[in-house]
């Protein structure tokens, strides 16, 4: 086991050199740069400044440059935020987001859990059409309609929450976005729960179970659950690097703090070295995760073993 | 015992009444803003959302009172020689940076000499271009220590100027102009702006700034007119998205908020009458031809095509009245100067759009052979809708509009290196109150002329106006220039003014509308 | 099953409806910019006054008030100079009005009678913020939307089911090559490559969702591995191999079927989930190009505009959140149907 997970790290080496490479590319093929901008520059001031950050030298030696600095540990400057580092703004960022993204995964997977076996052990009844029904509303209506509604009814209507906001607001600044972030994965878990749960319900260990005598919750805790549980935890390993990783959506309507915002906008402003500072965040989160769902995987599966 | 009890109960309710009596006595206020600023490096900025929050921070040599005019700042008097080129700043005796240091005439050369610093790479050093020197030094042409400033002795900063410069004073209430502390950023060249070691001498010190969340000013109490200042603490909290920025307001987590969303606009008035704040502002919204391309090199056609733009409709319906019809490029609200407007500012919609139906007619475009034209623009829900707007109203002319937006990097990216396209949204917002500061995009050559206009005698108009000495004679020479270039030869198609765009909470007094849309914290209360 | 008929009627209704619909999708009424949905026409009857009054501002003529007879409408026109006759192309021009005509002229040319009729525009869904009939919007929109779905979705599916099997079937070393190219895909941040696409492909939306087709198959092909790799583990699958039955013949008799269920489920959660990325990618303004629109784009100047102009949200959602909820309910009918063990 100990020797599977080393290799894997190993092999994780190359693989971050790759997705480096490829969106260091991609990104200096992308039309306009950083310092494009609606107050237009004069190309004297813009050489400056693209000098200051290096970016006049050949993109070969840009590239080996940053690569050599990350190697250090230096992720390099931001160009359109230069009070701080990339490194600054990320960890900044990851707080607030590994927060929310853990307390909304959390939920996603015990209330989706345990609405998908209600589902399953009801199936084609009314409590199955139920939960189907929600779940699937939850993941039908998009996240930036329920985002604003949500602050409609709870925090200016009812005045249970505030409307956005993140330091100094307490736990209950957290609800919003976590209900928000859950229930798109809610639906999904729930969804996938049901149906794992239907076909490992008539599995022939279990058919065996009952044919035993053996008490319906043992043989749902027990046996079903356990392979049930095979197609989440490989749905929940991306989902999890996903949440953690912020959400555009949530951040700018909520005015919360954390990283996902700079997925997008960094792309879209061109500021090459937070772009590539989130790749490398999202590139390991993906890497650790996944390597999480298959040593989960040999835990659940005894069939699946890593020698 | 019981007694003795009661006794601690009563001090303990004591203390807490008597801190949450001090926690209330503090002013704090909430300004929301639609992004954070880029740096709190005050040479370093490049956006509109700085300004405030620097101007808290720091004063430069003048500043801007509650109406934005200027008024003595870190300088308390000044010289301007009889030529004009020469002005000598005294500093006040009582400026003091926020560690109880003085300022000096030494800091402000030091930070004069930064800005124009081709190493700093300064995206505002050209608000000292008016300086000897300060343009060479940028191309590094010059060595910074030869930029035309000295400091005399510790409070007295001198100045030399390539040409007389009214709007000079107004440029040195612009951030780009204020002093850094010399020692600090020597001490700390890499993080002075940070909380804890930024040193300032505004009405206002950085105590805390998370990006995204919130930057914490608390009171300057080495500010020279600190027993003025009443509010204690300002937290400026950027939203970028507007609508929730609406529900925050709502619900009192901000006083004020410097932006609206305008789709909502009419409904927003309804809803909180006089706390919306629209106001002039020296910005304008325009559209520029490739003049180089065929068949945009015809004035007629680019004249028929303006002409035919209902821009009434636009301020009215597309931006609920929050943008004002412009038929000038450079925005009225310039002391001293009498623009030219556009021909047609006066006739009615009906007769501009017969005149232009006829202009196309006679260069052969008709519903049937239609004349095919793409509006390129920003990503952005408002540009989005101007251009609709548009494409249907050239539509009766036999012009057949197709839209393509793309995102803000790419659209300029093009546009700065003359890449190809028919029509291009673009904006300009005023850095300080001159006609010079927009006509110069229509100048040969200058990087912002996405339109690739050129004409000697517009360049020959700006060059004199440049070196005009009599500031009547100056603004002649500009609105001569606009004359040509935008009235006569459309460079650009001015569509719209800007306005400033605020809500502010009756609660927050001491906020006057004004056209730099200038609001220092130093001024307001709040009940 | 019902979720099928309620899929194809969507699907008819949004590629023929907009042939019946009252209104074109790119057709912009000026005076009905953000108007209510209503079964009566416009103008209603309290607004005739007002849009005769806009029309009349926009002529800088006064107004001297209107009366009604038999369907007709006679506006009084003064001014302190002659009038010009081509007045009446003001009152045409506006959307309420047709047909005007001059009918009485005062010997000065100062007061004019023009009679006219009232236009009416039925506006179901009512009108968007530029003021385009949201119902042929809606109806354009969902062409849009589905076609995305379907595409994007059908591209990743025959990816994903081939890559996943083939490297689950064949295992080993190929398995392991296979994957290890799958966590590099998986790793690249989707978000930025969506972004970079729309930033290459941004004016021709089907081919970008082609494209994000070509990386959203990662999901499904681990999917399928893995379901792969334990079916091939189960004993009646061993039996047949040691019988000597091809590898064809074991995909195709034991895997195909086993792996149906869980592709036609994620299928189905696939193709909402594509739409709900057009839908992202819409409000963070990347959105397809108008005048062409989405259900992405309307929603998401929809939630823009609550609580005021709440109809924006309202219908595109209702048809959005519908579609996605049939096609749910159609992967688990298919599902249920498909399930080899319910055989």
């Amino acid at each position: 086991m100990l020797r599977y997970v080393l290799q894997r790290f190993l092999t994780a080496i190359p693989t971050l050199f790759i997705i480096l490479a490829l969106s260091f590319l991609l990104m200096r093929i992308a039309p306009g740069g950083p310092f494009n901008q609606e107050k237009g520059l004069n190309p004297i001031i813009k050489a400056n400044l693209e000098k200051l950050y290096r970016l006049d030298q050949p993109i070969w030696n840009q590239f080996t440059d940053y690569v050599w600095n990350l190697l250090h540990g230096d992720f390099g400057p931001s160009y359109n935020l230069p009070d701080f580092t990339v490194a600054e703004i990320l960890s900044n960022g990851l707080k607030v987001s590994i927060l929310l993204g853990l307390v909304a995964l959390t939920c996603a997977l015990v209330f989706g859990g345990i609405l998908g076996i209600i589902a399953a052990l009801n199936q084609n009844r009314s409590a199955d059409y139920a939960v189907v029904a929600t779940a699937t509303a939850g993941s039908t209506i998009p996240t930036f309609v329920i985002a604003p509604l949500f602050q409609l009814i709870f925090a200016l209507g009812l005045k249970w929450f505030p409307v956005g906001g993140w330091t100094g607001g307490g736990w209950k600044v957290m609800v919003g976005p976590v209900i928000v972030l859950m229930l798109p994965q809610l639906a999904i878990v729930a969804r996938l729960m049901r149906g794992a749960m239907i076909e490992s319900l008539r599995a022939h260990h279990i058919r065996t179970a009952r044919a035993m005598g053996l008490s319906d919750f043992s043989i749902i805790v027990r046996h079903a659950l356990r392979s049930a549980l095979l197609p989440i935890v490989s749905y929940a390993g991306p989902a999890a690097a996903a949440l953690v990783t912020g959400s555009i959506i949530v951040e700018t309507i909520f005015a919360i703090p954390g990283i996902g915002r700079y997925f997008v906008d960094a792309a879209l402003n061109r500021d090459y070295t937070l772009v590539m500072g989130t790749v490398v965040v999202i590139a390991v989160f993906t890497i650790v995760f996944n390597l999480i769902v298959d040593l989960l995987y040999a835990v659940l599966d005894p069939r699946v073993r890593y020698d | 015992m019981f007694q003795a009890t009661m006794k601690k109960f009563l001090a303990g309710a004591a203390i807490c009444a008597l801190m949450s009596t001090a926690a209330f006595a503090e002013v704090v206020l909430q300004r929301g803003s639609a992004a954070d600023p880029e740096s709190l490096d005050p040479h370093k900025t490049s956006t509109t959302y700085e300004a405030d929050i620097l101007r808290d921070l720091f004063t430069g040599l003048m500043a801007q009172d509650i109406d934005a005019k200027v008024i003595p700042g870190a300088a308390e008097s000044y010289v301007m020689s009889p030529d004009g080129k020469t002005y000598t700043f005294k500093l006040r005796a009582d400026g003091k940076w926020s560690d109880g240091s003085p300022v000096t005439a030494q800091d402000f050369v030091f930070s004069w000499q930064r800005v124009v610093n081709s190493e700093t790479a300064s995206e505002y050093a050209y608000m000292l271009a008016p300086v000897v020197n300060a343009e060479d030094i940028t191309a590094k042409k010059m060595k910074p220590e030869e930029l035309g400033v000295k400091a005399i002795d510790n409070l007295t900063f001198e100045v030399q100027l390539r040409a007389p410069t009214p709007y000079f004073l107004e440029m040195l209430t612009h951030q780009a102009t204020y002093a850094v502390s010399k020692a600090n950023v020597e001490a700390n060249p890499k993080d002075f702006t940070k909380p804890g070691k930024m040193i300032s001498n505004g009405a206002y010190i950085l105590a805390e700034f998370v990006p995204n969340d919130h930057i914490k000013l608390v009171k300057n109490a080495q500010f020279f007119d600190a027993a003025n200042v009443k509010i204690d603490a300002v937290n400026y909290i950027p939203n970028e998205d507007r609508s929730a920025a609406m529900k925050r307001f709502e619900a009192g987590e901000l006083d004020m908020y410097g932006d609206l969303p305008t789709e909502q606009l009419a409904d927003l008035r309804a809803k909180f009458g006089d706390q919306i704040k629209i106001g002039p502002y020296l910005g304008t919204y325009y559209y520029a031809f490739k003049t180089t391309k065929k068949p945009w090199d015809n004035v007629k056609l680019r004249q028929a095509i303006s002409m035919a733009v209902d821009r009434d409709y636009l301020a009215e319906k597309v931006w609920g009245n929050s943008m004002i019809p412009s038929y000038s490029f450079v925005p009225p609200g310039v002391a001293g100067y009498e623009g030219p407007k556009l021909e047609y500012a006066g006739m009615s919609q009906l007769d501009r759009e017969d005149a232009a139906k006829k202009v196309l007619t006679e260069l052969g475009y008709t519903p049937e052979k239609p004349l095919k034209m793409e509006i390129r623009f920003n990503t952005s829900e408002n540009h989005k809708n101007v251009a609709i707007a548009i494409q249907s109203q050239l539509k009766p002319l036999g012009i057949e509009v197709t839209l393509l937006n793309t995102d803000t990097k790419t659209h300029y990216g093009l546009l700065e290196q003359h890449g190809d396209f028919d029509i291009a949204r673009a904006a300009w917002i005023a850095d300080y109150k001159d006609p010079e500061n927009f006509l110069a995009l229509c100048k040969t050559g200058t990087g912002n002329n996405y339109a690739e206009y050129s004409n000697k005698d517009y360049d020959a108009l700006l060059a004199k106006a440049a070196a005009e000495a009599d500031p009547t004679a100056r603004m002649k020479d500009l609105s001569d220039a606009e004359a040509i270039g935008v009235t006569r030869d459309a460079c650009v198609v001015p569509l719209l003014y800007y306005s400033s765009h605020n809500i502010i909470s009756p609660k927050v007094k001491g906020w006057n509308m004004n056209v730099m849309d200038s609001h220092p914290t130093r001024w307001m209360s709040k009940e | 099953m019902w979720s099928s008929y309620y899929l194809i009627f969507m699907a008819l209704i949004c590629i023929a409806g907009p042939w019946f619909a009252p209104h074109n999708f790119d057709t912009i009424f000026e005076n009905y910019n953000r108007v209510p949905p209503s079964f009566e026409a416009y103008p209603k009857a309290d607004k005739i006054e007002e849009a005769l009054k806009d029309a009349v501002k926009a002529a800088r003529v006064e107004y001297g008030g209107f009366e009604e007879k038999d369907g007709k409408i006679f506006v009084t026109l003064t001014s302190p100079k002659p009038i010009d006759e081509r007045v009446t192309r003001y009152i045409d021009r506006s959307d309420s009005f047709e047909g005007a005509t001059v009918t009485q002229k005062s010997a000065d040319g100062l007061k004019l009678i023009v009679s006219t009729t009232v236009k009416k525009e039925y506006f179901y869904f009512g009108t968007d913020i530029s003021g385009r009939d949201l119902l042929t919007r809606t109806l354009i929109a969902g062409r849009v939307s589905l076609a995305i779905g379907l595409l994007a979705g059908l591209v990743a599916v025959f990816i994903g089911v081939l890559y996943g099997a083939t490297s689950g079937l064949i295992g080993g070393k190929t398995d392991e090559v296979m994957m290890r190219v799958v966590d590099i895909l998986y790793a690249l941040p989707f978000t930025f490559f969506v972004i970079m696409l729309v930033v290459f492909f941004g004016r021709n939306f089907l081919l970008m969702f082609f494209a994000v087709g070509c990386v959203m198959w990662l999901d499904m092909a681990r999917i399928v591995r893995g379901q792969a790799l334990s079916i091939r583990r189960q004993e009646y699958v061993q039996a047949a191999e040691a019988l000597g039955v091809k590898s064809g013949g074991i995909l195709l008799r034991h895997v195909v079927p086993n792996l149906l269920g869980p592709v036609v489920i994620y299928m189905t959660l696939l193709v909402p989930q594509v739409i709900i990325l057009e839908s992202f990618l819409s409000y963070l303004g990347l959105g397809v190009q108008e005048p062409m629109s989405s259900w992405g784009v309307l929603i998401s100047q929809g939630a823009r505009n609550i609580p005021y102009a709440n109809w924006l949200l309202l219908f595109p959602s209702l048809f959005l959140t519908s579609t996605l909820f049939a096609l749910n309910f159609i992967g688990d009918g298919l599902r249920d149907a498909l399930d080899p063990k319910d055989r």
